[in-house]
């Protein structure tokens, strides 16, 4: 049996709730418009139902611990579909009573799962890193990204930390949403497509701040000067900083 | 010359000058964003990573490369003719802030050369780091250099408002040190090491009765060793470092392989010969064996065997070394024995030691868990193993292991001559 969901992660959470009801221990979830059909499996949809996804949220959450919610969000923004379909596995078999399966290395769903998060966390990790800002003329500042993951609400609370004075804005461009702080709260934004074609083509209608480009150009300045020459490893400073990031990072342009 | 080009310029200066002191980490600190700008993460992020392959997480530049001092190793030392810079307090405040802000880095370093003296010097960069913290209300990661011989008052102040601090041994050993360093001892090291410690300990036992006692050095204290400049073997080199983890709780002891700096002292490798980058790695991996894997020292470096290979490993040199102990029933023994197998790391020795409960665990999925298999193999037996039919002699299993893994150190190793004993 194939469980046909939205895409959406309560659509996902309702899978497993489809599960219990019907008691149909085999089904796999697939994506609406990204799987093949298979002729000898029935397929059923889905309907996202936001109170049945709930239960299920909250169910994980009382039974097995917040943690365990977090992993499998983690899970799910990894947008694998195998990774979905070992969050899956993983769920019912909590739910039917088996609570150490996060345990079992040996097998294979759950090890998949594992790798998984750490697949995520290191991109989310990467994010932190990686994410560059430039100061507009109004004292806003703003990043873009285009992460391998959905990280984008995994970083949001360290920014909000760490950033608490100033104005930010940290757009994914590959997903076509972002975040905007005021200072005070976050909120999610998005660009409509001339403004978002915008973006992509760098002709940034955003005035700068006016010593923005001079600390982009200390940056670099800084970036060469620390650099050891008689060390030099090109090999490991990509493997460290890889090619796809190279776009949105100050130092790394010409 | 307009400001901006000289503040580039200084940057360059300042910042060339910083680039031979290791330490990047912004690990350690919990510093909590108390209503300005800038928290500390524990776990410490890498902003970057040069073309050398090193993390760039911290903003490294000394205040200037002035120096009352003539160390023969030291880019800055008195008598080498390089252009002379120093930033005043401003401007470091408004590099690192902006820095920080357009989140370039995850802190700042700051270090100096010794002007007039060594008070002076630290009064100076105690202004500094007030500044980021007071009037800025800066929050993140600072690591500061505790200037040798500067009065206690001054270092104990500084703490409160850093989150690491460090001073460099230099030469591992204290005849090395005189030779390239006359004018600096280690016991000018010792001393306010175990006067920042001592006072780490105080606070962290006040903290435990009294919640709000301020932070002290949150992070520790660190020091690095210049490899390859001075005669030291490796176990001589690691002796120091073991003895100064435990006598004085270090976070860190960082390798740094010399790079010839000029050819006016004829005691140091000269200009042209090659860092030694291998050596320093097996340093580091050695360093990792005693901080995570349990090993003492005289297991893997004593007197009877003191320089580390360079072709394997120090932890597949133990375990040739010591064959006997091996195999390892992977479904039997206890974790700190499976750290010790070489190609199994404490990662997936966890792994393994949580799946077995649910059944005896097979090659295909150990092959799984991120194992180096093929490393490992000689030295383990799991559930499907074929009897293990008794070691070969260690150099040849040596040979077998070198030609079927593919070190990236392979081709840099010159070919050994042929040992006839």
């Amino acid at each position: 049996m194939n469980y046909v969901f939205d895409g959406s992660y309560q659509g996902f959470l309702c899978c497993v709730f489809e599960c219990f009801e019907m008691k149909e221990w085999h089904a796999v979830p697939v994506v609406e418009g990204l799987f093949q059909p298979d002729i000898f499996l029935p397929e059923r949809t889905i309907f996202t139902d936001v109170d049945k996804a709930q239960r299920i949220q909250n169910g994980l959450k009382s039974k097995f611990g917040k943690l365990i919610v977090d992993d499998i969000y983690r899970a799910f923004l990894s947008e694998d579909p195998l990774a979905w379909q070992a969050a899956y596995y993983i769920m019912v078999r909590l739910f039917q009573g088996q609570t150490d399966v996060l345990e079992n290395f040996g097998d294979t769903q759950v090890l998949y799962f594992h790798q998984t998060l750490k697949k995520v966390s290191r991109e989310r990790h990467r994010m932190k890193a990686f994410i560059r800002f430039s100061k507009s003329n109004d004292g806003l500042y703003y990043a873009i990204i285009e992460p391998d993951f959905n990280v984008l609400p995994l970083i949001l609370s360290f920014f909000r930390n760490r950033y608490a004075d100033m104005p930010w804005i940290i757009y994914d461009v590959k997903r076509k949403y972002g975040f905007y702080y005021d200072t005070v709260a976050v909120s999610e934004i998005e660009i409509d497509t001339t403004e978002q074609k915008n973006l992509q083509s760098s002709s940034l209608t955003i005035a700068l701040d006016e010593r923005d480009e001079l600390f982009k150009r200390l940056w670099k300045q800084y970036f060469k000067s620390t650099n050891i020459e008689a060390r030099r490893n090109i090999k490991l400073h990509v493997q460290h900083v890889p090619k796809r990031y190279w776009k949105y990072l100050v130092e790394k342009q010409r | 010359m307009n400001v901006l080009e000289r503040i580039e310029e200084k940057l360059m200066i300042l910042a060339d000058a910083a680039k031979y002191d290791v330490s990047c980490s912004s690990s350690g600190s919990k510093r909590k964003n108390t209503g300005g700008i800038g928290d500390a993460s524990s776990s410490g992020i890498c902003h970057t990573y040069t073309e050398d392959g090193r993390c760039v997480s911290l903003l490294k530049i000394l205040l200037t490369n002035h120096c009352i001092y003539d160390c023969a190793f030291c880019v800055s030392r008195k008598s080498n003719d390089v252009k002379r810079a120093a930033f005043t307090v401003e401007e470091v405040v408004d590099l690192t802030m902006n820095f920080y802000r357009r989140n370039y880095i995850e802190g700042l370093f700051l270090s100096s050369g010794i002007f007039k003296n060594a008070d002076f010097t630290m009064e100076r960069l105690l202004r500094i780091v007030k500044k980021l913290r007071l009037e800025e209300r800066y929050n993140g990661y600072i690591h500061l250099k505790t200037i040798p011989g500067a009065s206690e008052e001054l270092i104990q102040e500084a703490g409160l408002y850093v989150d690491r601090m460090s001073i460099n041994l230099e030469m591992p050993t204290e005849a090395g040190l005189k030779l390239v360093a006359p004018e600096k001892s280690h016991d000018a090291v010792r001393k306010p090491l175990h006067f920042v410690n001592t006072k780490i300990q105080t606070f962290q036992n006040e903290k435990k009765l009294i919640k709000h006692t301020p932070t002290f050095v949150p992070a520790g204290q660190s020091t690095q060793m210049v490899i390859g400049a001075t005669p030291e073997n490796d176990w001589e080199i690691m002796s120091v470092a073991d003895e100064f983890y435990k006598k004085y709780q270090l976070k860190r002891v960082y390798y740094s392989g010399y790079i010839p700096i000029n050819n006016t002292d004829a005691n140091l490798p000269q200009i042209g010969t090659r860092p030694p980058l291998i050596r320093e790695n097996r340093l580091y991996q050695t360093d990792w064996l005693l901080r995570f894997y349990n090993f003492s020292l005289n297991e893997i470096l004593n007197p009877a065997f003191t320089q580390l290979d360079l072709d394997i490993d120090p932890k597949l040199g133990w375990a040739l070394r010591n064959l006997h102990l091996f195999p390892v029933d992977i479904n039997k023994a206890d974790y700190q024995t499976i750290i010790r197998v070489p190609g199994i790391g404490r990662g997936s020795a966890m792994k393994i030691v949580s799946a077995r409960k649910y059944g005896s665990l097979r090659e295909y999925q150990l092959k799984k868990m991120g194992i180096a298999y093929n490393r490992a193999k000689h030295f383990i037996t799991c559930a499907d193993s074929v009897t293990h039919l008794g070691f070969k002699y260690a150099p040849q299993l040596k040979n077998i292991i070198l030609q079927t893994g593919n070190s990236k150190y392979k081709q840099e190793i010159a070919e050994n001559q042929l040992k006839l004993f």
